[in-house]
């Protein structure tokens, strides 16, 4: 949908208003909406953003009870794009994938919250090698294995014993 | 590009709107986020560098590997689009609205089918889209994942051992994948259980967003429902838990759907004629009039009340009724007042009212 002011952008504010049970839509891009007031005179407050929220959350510097080492703890900044913590705690954004590692630790509590785990368990690209590959494949194993012992069908649990040797000789291979 | 195909016309694969329950599943979409190892993200770029990016994976695009299984791509630089070009995009579902408002050199790679679209410099490097009609969601995830063995060859994505594809967003590291499929819940809203169902569906980890995407309302019962979480679960797993909740929502709309006509037949019936023929005769119409008397229509067809009408009409009408698209059609601005008339007229037409 296109702004109804301009006719330009698209239109990112929706506005709906109920007087007296008459409804009316408008439907404006940001940088018309930022000219729209309300009946109280107020503005358009700007978009609600997601990324920006969670890591909204992380900023310490408006979170709890952090008060003393505040101002001490030096900034880290990322060596290969520049990019500091607090500009990602500004916009939710990363700047590069080195960013990963330099916050490494940092991030863990903010993929908590999002996700309900910091590890990845899905797809390996074929060049990060076959040893990965077959980590994963010992992994889940391993994870089979346990449920058979629980479940106290231990000729099978045998026979999935003997393939986790099997894969673990070929790690080390 | 005036008698262009891709702004003119409606071969989109998901407006063929066939496949396994397409009585109330419009579309399944999956995405995956994949960064380039040799660059910094898309926002920390140069154009010059964007610009290179582009190349780095049009290039690849170009492989005989690439071309022998998905055929040719077609490369298309936003920046050389008009605005109403760009949007054209976004209404046909092929590029995010991001994508279409973004700064910098940015560009997307499409199918022939327009099936598959792989959007270059949005919020990542590369967003391989596939989207297809219907419950089709391991279909177009199996085709997104082959899409993606082939680019790795020569591309060296993001990854880490511990955190999987890495993405500019955190929202979207681990799997990168992002699976969403688009249904039609016209029962469930009559018999108010929509809210009800679908405010569950966050504490099984999915999200449930209007017609177009992120922040949009809910417009003529369309309702989409994708996965919020991508780090820790494999993909098998996301898509699983997704078309598992799917098939139950959909069951619950079928009975939903029998329960009115069994209990309501003729205050149904009532409904989607009234629709049917404000659309048959309206000289002026609102987009989200329209789209939600389609909606009744659509049910109408769906529950064979109407007959004698293709369903991947109303499909395209979702497309053809859109601002930018009718006003490229036109081949000049409209005024809103002006639009709501073409609208009326591309609606008579299509539902191909001859007897008035």
């Amino acid at each position: 949908m296109l702004c109804e002011e301009c006719q330009l952008r698209p239109a990112t504010v929706h506005i709906t208003k109920i007087i007296n049970n008459l409804k009316s839509e408008l439907n404006l891009c940001e940088e018309c909406a930022k000219g729209y007031k309300d009946e109280w005179g107020l503005g358009i407050q700007p978009a609600f953003s997601i990324p920006k929220f969670f890591a909204g959350l992380l900023d310490e510097e408006a979170g709890f009870g952090t008060g003393i080492s505040q101002g001490y703890r030096q900034e880290s900044k990322c060596d290969r794009c520049g990019q500091t913590y607090s500009e990602f705690t500004q916009t939710g954004r990363l700047g590069c994938n080195r960013c990963y590692a330099i916050f490494g630790k940092r991030l863990d509590p903010l993929l908590r919250r999002i996700h309900g785990s910091i590890r990845h368990t899905g797809k390996v690209p074929g060049r990060a090698g076959g040893k990965l590959r077959l980590k994963r494949e010992v992994e889940s194993l391993r994870a089979e294995l346990e449920q058979l012992v629980a479940q106290e069908e231990f000729e099978k649990a045998a026979e999935v014993r003997d393939k986790i040797r099997e894969v673990e000789k070929k790690l080390r291979s | 590009m005036d008698n262009d195909d891709l702004f003119a016309g409606t071969k989109c694969k998901w407006i063929e709107g066939s496949g396994p329950y397409a009585d109330i599943v419009i579309t399944s979409r999956v995405r995956l986020a994949r960064n380039l190892e040799a660059f910094p993200f898309p926002q920390a770029l140069t154009e010059v560098q964007q610009k290179e990016v582009v190349r780095a994976i049009a290039q690849t695009l170009d492989s005989s590997a690439v071309k022998n299984k998905f055929g040719k791509f077609r490369l298309i630089v936003l920046n050389e689009l008009t605005a109403i070009e760009r949007q054209i995009l976004v209404e046909k579902h092929l590029i995010s609205p991001e994508h279409a408002e973004l700064k910098g050199y940015r560009a997307v790679a499409l199918d022939k089918e327009e099936m598959i679209s792989l959007m270059i410099n949005e919020e990542d490097h590369l967003r391989i889209q596939v989207l297809l009609p219907a419950l089709q969601i391991h279909e177009s995830w199996r085709k997104a994942n082959e899409i993606d063995d082939l680019l790795e060859k020569n591309l060296n994505f993001c990854f880490s051992e511990t955190k999987g594809y890495l993405t500019s967003c955190p929202t979207n590291v681990g799997t990168g994948l992002r699976a969403s499929v688009m249904l039609h819940l016209p029962g469930l809203v009559i018999t108010k259980q929509a809210n009800r169902i679908l405010s569950a569906l966050s504490q099984v980890g999915l999200t449930v967003r209007g017609l177009y995407g992120e922040g949009t309302e809910a417009a003529g019962n369309m309702f989409q429902i994708s996965n919020q979480i991508t780090l820790g679960r494999t993909e098998e797993e996301i898509l699983q838990n997704l078309s598992s909740v799917i098939k139950q929502i959909v069951d619950q709309e079928r009975s939903a759907r029998e329960l009115l006509l069994k209990e309501a037949r003729s205050k149904l019936e009532d409904r989607v004629y009234r629709a049917f023929g404000a659309l048959a005769h309206a000289r002026i119409i609102s987009s989200q009039e329209a789209i939600s008397l389609l909606s009744e229509v659509r049910l109408g067809i769906d529950l064979k009340i109407i007959k004698n009408i293709d369903a991947r009409i109303l499909n395209e009408l979702l497309v053809t009724i859109q601002p930018a698209y009718m006003q490229k059609l036109e081949g000049r601005k409209m005024s809103p007042s002006d639009r709501d008339k073409k609208r009326a007229s591309i609606i008579r037409e299509k539902l191909n009212v001859k007897f008035l």
